[in-house]
């Protein structure tokens, strides 16, 4: 065992990589059609509760339009816009922005807009927010994020989209300040820019998400 | 062979535990173990490469000269992890984003490279299938309980997000109360429910040994 030469150790490492690598891909080959569908299926399914109560037909994900910064929208990073329609009318755009105002780290979130300018639905996608504290605006943990659908800047004013504690209209989190101003705060940035770049934004040409330009508006 | 089998899961769930008392892997069982499924799942996951690494360690372990064990070794863990990775990717999707950078993260899981050194390189294939079958279990009922004491006195809830393993709707579990010990799901809780733990089962283990004889037993080893 001792005294086997070195090229035998080195030829059992390659069969032995051979066979991991084989098996890798294997199992790549068998999950990739299933993986690359749950992708999809997840975006569409996360991107459906900002649009309530809205009467949709085409898959919202094939209308992507990516605002690279500085744009006018929530966060330094560029947004992302799904439009949605009904046949060749545009209903709502649903809005992908993150907010660095947040109490740890960017909250990402799913903002929905009817074009009227009222407010279909808000989803945090992501966040670091305190446990038991902060993380309450995920819809998993309370309803907290439902307050807004059906607000614009007509209802309540612009002055009083803010939560109660500042003279706001709208409802805290018990312990947690700084994470509703945050959130609250990018809604009203999003209605405003919306409001005033509604056209352009449905005008603008679609994206494939497997290409990510960088061209905005 | 089934007082054997008894005495080894004895050895994998309480006597050697992993995590309790060889304390591998501590890094996944802190980091996820903030709530019963989180646990279960990455529990589940551990096992399965636990079984399958030892598997195949044991099936060539007569053409791995001993100075090249440990590469190969890695070379194995690896690619199960890679393909446990894909497998949860594909038909728990949900699962993988809460768990997130933890199962690619179960290759350095030191409890793994630990039974293949220790046990699936010198024992049979169906022995070493077994002993990843008791070790993982006993490294999964570890997360478990952990994962659920930390929900449940941290957040007041027990078996939320089932549906990450079950599917459907977002679930909240069954909540008990609207708040909890916040400091549990933080990551220090994670540290004091493993104390917690450790000492529970040194206190069951001393009275144990109290009721049988006078004379306290000799400090185990790591690795017997």
């Amino acid at each position: 065992m001792a005294d086997r030469p070195v090229w035998k150790s080195g030829v059992t490492l390659a069969v032995i990589a051979a066979f991991c690598t084989s098996l890798v891909a294997l199992a790549w080959q068998l999950t990739a059609p299933r993986i690359e569908a749950n992708k999809k299926e997840w975006l569409e399914r996360s991107l459906q509760p900002a649009l309530a109560g809205l009467f949709f037909d085409s898959p919202v994900t094939e209308s992507m339009i990516r605002i690279s910064p500085p744009h006018e929208l929530p966060g330094s990073e560029a947004a992302i816009i799904y439009r949605v329609y009904a046949g060749e009318k545009p209903v709502a755009a649903l809005f992908v922005v993150s907010t660095r105002d947040g109490y740890a780290g960017p909250i990402r979130l799913l903002i929905g807009i009817a074009m009227d300018g009222t407010v279909t639905g808000v989803r945090v996608l992501e966040h670091r927010e305190t446990p038991g504290m902060g993380d309450k605006i995920e819809i998993t943990k309370s309803d907290w994020v439902l307050q807004f659908d059906g607000h614009s800047l007509r209802d309540p004013e612009p002055g009083f989209w803010a939560i109660r504690g500042d003279g706001g209209d709208f409802d805290q989190l018990t312990g947690a300040s700084v994470t509703p101003r945050a959130i609250i705060k990018a809604i009203k940035q999003t209605l405003t820019y919306f409001g005033a770049n509604r056209v352009a934004i449905f005008a603008a040409p679609a994206e494939n998400d497997d290409n990510p330009s960088t061209e905005g508006e | 062979m089934s007082v054997g089998l008894i005495e080894r899961f004895k050895a994998g769930l309480w006597r050697d535990n992993p995590g309790l008392v060889q304390l591998l892997g501590l890094c996944p069982l802190l980091a996820v173990t903030a709530t019963f499924v989180n646990g279960l799942g990455l529990g589940v996951a551990t096992l399965a490469v636990l079984m399958a690494s030892n598997a195949l360690v044991s099936a060539t372990r007569r053409w791995i000269q001993p100075e090249i064990r440990v590469p190969i070794y890695v070379l194995i863990i690896a690619s199960l992890v890679t393909c446990i990775e894909l497998i949860f990717k594909a038909w728990f999707p949900d699962l993988d984003r809460s768990l997130g950078i933890f199962i690619p993260l179960i290759v350095t899981n030191c409890a793994i490279v630990a039974r293949a050194e220790v046990f699936a390189s010198r024992n049979t294939v169906g022995a070493s299938i077994l002993d990843g079958l008791v070790m993982g279990s006993g490294f999964a009922l570890l997360l478990m309980i952990i994962g659920a004491f930390r929900e449940l006195f941290g957040q007041g809830t027990l078996f939320s997000r089932i549906d990450l393993l079950l599917g459907g709707e977002p679930v909240r579990g069954i909540v008990l109360a609207d708040h909890g010990w916040l400091l549990l799901v933080l990551p220090p809780g994670a540290f004091f429910s493993l104390a917690l733990a450790i000492a529970a089962k040194n206190a069951i283990d001393g009275r144990r040994t109290d009721a049988r004889t006078a004379m306290p037993r000799p400090t185990r080893t790591l690795n017997r």
